[in-house]
């Protein structure tokens, strides 16, 4: 396995959806190869940091329309 | 609606449960809560769907709207997150409908159909080079100012928001879904109708894209 396809093969490897002797050979090569280990950390961190993009606010008035939605909701005649 | 996934809940089911029971009262707060938490994440998954951002603002609105309109036909057997978001592609699907745009997702995946390496191959060395063909030219450099567990900074967040923003719709989708908001591959596949190679797929291109554009950043950080 060459560096070039351990980084097309990383997200199937992160995944666990890597058929058991291709991992061996993944996993065989990483332990070879600084870069490639590098690699595969980058891409756990990529994983990671994006799992922390949590959500810019909505504007005040947007938010207001819909929390006065659900109060029409709340106060609906019951069915 | 259709049939909610199956597999275990992403999150923890008294979690939803305290939610919905909130929610089921009236509890005003409960709902804001929900708003603060996912309306962006709707908002980035409905423009999967519908380009324009008007009209995806409109999608999500009507989305909070069919989901307190079912809160008592909820019955738990998908996550909360997960039912969210199917009611929001719901609407999204219904909204391209009615503009007469039936565009079947697969046929968005096959538009992004490009084989673009995830590392550029000028950083490999080439493959008739002896012994070292196809391995490292250029490697990965440790990120500076990446330190583990270490809160994300204004500008790596922004940083990997322009980079997901720049993604395809249907990569941009995948990885909001399964990164951002954590849900599993399978939920995802039967959210977005696709196959489990097809998501991985998306899934390794949109994080190569935001690794990339990662590494770009730290670059720039590590070299003051």
């Amino acid at each position: 396995m060459s560096c070039r396809e351990i980084v097309e093969l990383a997200t199937g490897y992160l995944e666990g959806t890597m058929p058991a002797g291709e991992r061996e050979r993944f996993d065989a090569h990483l332990t070879g190869c600084p870069g490639c280990r590098e690699y595969l950390a980058q891409m756990r961190e990529t994983v990671r940091l994006t799992g922390q993009l949590r959500e810019e606010d909505l504007a005040p008035a947007a938010r207001e329309a819909l929390v006065a939605a659900f109060r029409s909701w709340r106060e609906r005649p019951a069915t | 609606m259709p049939d909610g996934p199956p597999g275990p809940a992403a999150t923890t089911v008294s979690d939803d449960v305290a939610v919905l029971a909130r929610l089921r009262a009236g509890d005003e707060a409960a709902f804001a809560e929900l708003i603060d938490r996912y309306n962006a994440a709707l908002l980035r998954t409905a423009q999967t769907f519908v380009h324009d951002r008007a009209v995806a603002e409109d999608v999500v609105q009507e989305a909070w709207i069919g989901l307190l309109e079912s809160l008592d036909r909820f019955e738990g057997r998908a996550s909360l997150k997960t039912w969210i978001f199917r009611i929001l592609i719901n609407c999204a699907r219904a909204r391209l409908r009615k503009e007469g745009r039936t565009v079947p997702f697969s046929s968005l995946f096959e538009e992004e159909e490009s084989d673009e390496p995830a590392v550029p191959g000028r950083r490999f060395f080439p493959g008739w080079f002896p012994r070292v063909g196809g391995h490292w030219r250029e490697p990965p450099q440790p990120w500076e100012g990446s330190p583990e567990e270490q809160a994300l900074s204004a500008e790596t967040r922004s940083c990997i928001e322009r980079a997901v923003a720049g993604l395809p719709a249907v990569q941009r989708g995948v990885i909001t879904l399964r990164d951002v908001e954590g849900l599993p591959a399978e939920e995802v596949c039967n959210l977005l109708d696709l196959s489990d190679t097809n998501q991985r797929v998306l899934l390794h291109r949109a994080r190569s894209k935001v690794r990339r554009a990662l590494e770009e950043h730290f670059r720039e950080a590590g070299g003051r």
